[in-house]
């Protein structure tokens, strides 16, 4: 534990439409935050009426101390999967907060500033387009310097069904390599409050 | 001793607060449910669906409504199951009439409303305290009833064990009050070893048949329950009885029956009685909340804390019985309390009936469909 | 004591203290007097049986019996024997209510109950009337009929309990009048041994509420009606439909020994545990 980072309310939000596996992407890496890494986690999550479609969230909230509130308060990571979700939380981001596009979703960014990747076209590439959530949780797994990717791995395994991990893995390894090269040293650049 | 070493079987995962209080129920004994969809309660009967029958004698049942829900709960638990049933907003409407009945009959039963915006369908997928009176007089007549709240993940483990204890030991329906945020928010929880715990289960009559009164009047105000089948042959009815059970109207007897079932919760009041107090000490104001609320209050005391302000926080996790003496305590501490909560003021309502004119009683209501946050509690705290 | 009326008197609280509620010339004493000999010539013991009921008089049934005994809420009975039997599939599970009960503020536990297949043994007690609360109209009272709440005539077309028991897909379903003793014993001695949902209705009459409303002057007169009106099931279907109006067919409607719910559950719970 004591090589873990520590971290004061580190908040995202993981936005996106309902059925982009928005929740399997928070419970996967709260999973992992959590019982691999130790910190306290708190994943919320809201939702529409409609199983498919609608804006669908998943807010994290992690800490090396107790949570109190649960809820996201001020954002430090923004990942946006669609334009409207873009458009609609970006202003609860920190000003020095980081945004994280699917740019084969949203081709208007309100800043000039972000991290962007075509998560979407990159899962077509791995053969499955349902698996956009594990694209975009490699690239996270390299932005976040302090989520390990063998405890993502661990935590992808234990939560999807077994006949699906393969292409998963895969999808997660494609997002992982695209954001260590494209931004080798996004990790780096975080500033922790 | 081979126990003395035993290595200690908890285990960590990460759930959400419906899945926490599937956990607790199955570590309290609980092997019967029976229920109907609705969100945000749900993942209960998911959860419930696919564990019960892994257990040697689980039971998991789909009724076709919240009536016929609880009704089938109550049956497994006269049968002597630990049984428990759980639902939202219009669900809870729904079951008003078998709270009552599980009243009357003294029957165990562990209910999980959580809840959402209402009135009627309302908000489904938005949090909201708006059911709390209703908890404790939604049903028709005067009785006792025990209501439970829970805050965060582990406290959703731990108030389901707890109300299961007192549901048996005190023979009552408890009713455990979660909201959306609460019953949706994923967190580390430890589920404990088994032998850690403090598991009670009901009295069973330790005399032949022929001298059993299933609704006796005893010291404790609380009966012995055996199980139907089990040779102890007794009447069960919604109608006002006497202590072999048989329907009464002679005012000696009925009075003495309902003066029983209010006696067997209040003399046992501390026991009933849970409270946190969070920075209390030294308070000058302070906080009364439950459920999620008391998570936003709990970083705004810190906060006002921070800025050098004395505030505590009293967290209620029982609303039912009152907890009077803890609030009073308060109350005579503090020049102010601030009670915020998802409802028009249904806690608060309850603090200023125990308040005699100590402390000035703020209120903070949102009735939006949105939690209260520590920013507005800590602004409203601080106007005093 | 006759000996029948011995028997029936084993089988009565004796603690309790009588008279019980009911009117003279009430229909509910025969039927449990058929029901208490239908227990007896199976050899069920006391403690094995659950007898579950509504409200109404029917449900003040259960109070007179020596057995294990619950007055539950009006029209929820199905639903509490329903988590008896789940929780204990040991026990023989007997509830007993009355038509509005059962038809009219129960219907959807009835209609889903018997869709379950749940093992119960049903008997509903059809007076076409709410006779406890003076008298109303409930939804079997025939079209036409006079009641206090339909004091200009019954407007709404009555239900067929037994048809729509037997719609919703219950193992047994059989009617019988209480004129009709020996057909009630057997009809209750299948319904008390066969597996699954099974139904009796029992046409039983209320004299106080509804005969008198309905141009029937003494309580004879309407167990005369009873024993003229009522057809077997084979005849009844031979009759043209004029008649077909006036009568009460009687007998086995459907008969099916399917496993009950309780009984699939167990097997599915033995086999996820990899039992079987």
């Amino acid at each position: 534990m004591s090589r873990e980072m520590k971290l004061d309310r580190f908040e995202i939000r993981l936005s996106g439409l309902g059925g982009q596996g928005i929740l399997t992407l928070g419970k996967i890496m709260g999973q992992a935050l959590a019982l691999d890494h130790g910190y306290n986690v708190a994943q919320t999550q809201s939702y529409g009426p409609e199983a498919r479609g609608g804006a669908s969230r998943s807010d994290l909230v992690i800490s090396s101390s107790t949570i109190s509130y649960p809820k996201t308060i001020s954002l430090d990571l923004l990942v946006a999967l669609s334009q409207e979700a873009c458009n609609k939380f970006f202003t609860n981001l920190k000003p020095s907060g980081a945004l994280v596009v699917d740019t084969s979703m949203v081709g208007q960014t309100p800043t000039n500033i972000f991290l962007g990747l075509p998560f979407t076209d990159m899962a077509r590439k791995v053969g499955l387009v349902q698996t956009t959530n594990i694209v975009t949780l490699g690239a996270l797994t390299h932005f976040l310097p302090f989520m390990r990717a063998v405890s993502v791995r661990k935590s992808l395994k234990s939560i999807l069904p077994s006949k699906i991990i393969d292409i998963n893995l895969k999808a997660f390894n494609a997002g992982f390599n695209a954001a260590k090269k494209q931004y080798p040293d996004a990790p780096e650049k975080w500033i922790f409050s | 001793m081979a126990t003395k070493n035993k290595k200690k079987k908890e285990k960590e995962i990460f759930a959400l607060g419906n899945e926490a209080v599937v956990e607790g129920a199955l570590l309290a004994g609980c092997n019967f449910y029976a229920g109907y969809p609705i969100t945000p309660s749900t993942e209960i009967a998911e959860e419930m669906a696919r564990r019960l029958p892994l257990l040697e004698e689980g039971v998991f049942i789909q009724m076709e409504d919240e009536i016929a829900s609880l009704g089938s709960v109550i049956g497994a638990s006269l049968a002597g199951r630990k049984a428990m049933t759980a639902t939202s907003g219009p669900g809870f409407s729904l079951m008003q009439e078998h709270i009552g009945y599980a009243c009357i009959t003294e029957t165990p039963l562990v209910l999980v409303n959580v809840m959402r915006a209402g009135p009627s369908t309302g908000m489904p997928t938005s949090p909201a305290q708006g059911d709390v009176q209703q908890a404790r007089w939604g049903t028709h007549g005067d009785h006792p009833i025990i209501v439970l709240s829970a805050g965060d993940v582990q406290e959703c483990l731990e108030m389901t064990v707890t109300a299961f204890n007192f549901s048996e030991k005190y023979r009552t329906p408890v009713i455990l009050l979660l909201d959306e945020v609460t019953a949706h928010t994923r967190e580390k929880i430890t589920i404990p070893d088994p032998s850690d715990l403090y598991i009670y289960s009901r009295l069973l009559p330790s005399m032949p048949p022929e001298w059993y009164l299933p609704f006796e009047d005893n010291m404790r105000g609380v009966s012995a329950m055996p199980p139907l089948g089990s040779g102890y042959r007794y009447h069960v009815t919604g109608l006002t009885h006497d202590d072999h059970g048989y329907p009464t109207s002679k005012p000696r007897e009925v009075e003495s029956f309902i003066n029983r079932i209010f006696r067997k919760i209040d003399q046992f009041f501390y026991d009933i009685q849970i409270v946190e107090e969070i920075y209390c000490q030294d308070a000058t104001s302070c906080i009364i909340a439950y459920g999620s609320v008391g998570r936003s209050a709990e970083l705004a005391v810190q906060m006002a804390r921070d800025q050098g302000e004395k505030a505590g926080l009293l967290k209620l996790k029982t609303l039912f019985p009152f907890p009077r003496p803890a609030v009073e305590k308060m109350l005579r501490q503090c020049a102010s309390v601030l009670v915020p909560e998802m409802n028009m003021g249904q806690i608060s309502r309850e603090v200023k009936r125990v308040n005699s004119g100590q402390s000035k009683v703020n209120t903070l209501n949102r009735i939006d469909g949105q939690i209260i946050t520590p920013a507005e509690i800590l602004k409203k705290l601080l106007k005093g | 004591m006759a000996k029948v009326t011995q028997l029936i008197h084993n089988y009565l609280r004796h603690t309790k203290k009588f008279p019980h509620v009911f009117c003279p010339g009430c229909g509910h004493g025969i039927v449990l007097g058929s029901l208490i000999r239908s227990v007896h010539a199976q050899g069920l013991s006391k403690d094995e049986i659950v007898l579950v009921a509504g409200i109404g008089c029917s449900g003040r049934i259960p109070v007179y019996v020596d057995f294990n005994t619950v007055h539950t809420t009006h029209g929820r009975a199905l639903t509490f024997a329903t988590g008896i039997k789940m929780a204990n599939p040991e026990l023989k599970v007997i509830v007993v209510m009355g038509d509005g009960d059962a038809m009219s503020i129960g219907g959807n536990h009835l209609i889903h109950a018997a869709r379950r297949n749940i093992g119960l043994t049903t008997l509903v007690l059809n007076n076409h009337i709410y006779g406890m609360t003076g008298g109303q109209s409930s939804s079997t009272t025939p079209f036409g009929c006079y009641s206090t709440t339909t004091p200009f005539g019954q407007m709404e077309k009555e239900f067929d309990i037994s048809e729509i028991t037997k719609a919703c897909g219950a193992n047994f379903v059989a009617r019988a009048t209480v004129m009709q003793a020996n057909l009630m014993d057997r009809l209750i001695s299948t319904a008390l041994t066969n597996p699954g949902f099974n139904m009796v209705e029992v046409i039983t009459p209320c004299h106080t509420q509804f005969g008198r409303k309905n141009k029937y002057k003494t309580t004879v007169d309407m167990y005369k009606w009873l024993k003229k009106n009522a057809v077997p099931i084979e005849k009844y279907r031979d009759l043209s439909p004029e008649k077909q109006r006036d009568a009460v067919s009687t007998g086995v409607f459907t008969h099916n020994d399917c496993a009950g719910l309780e009984q699939k559950y167990i097997q599915m719970r033995q086999r996820i545990r990899g039992e079987i």
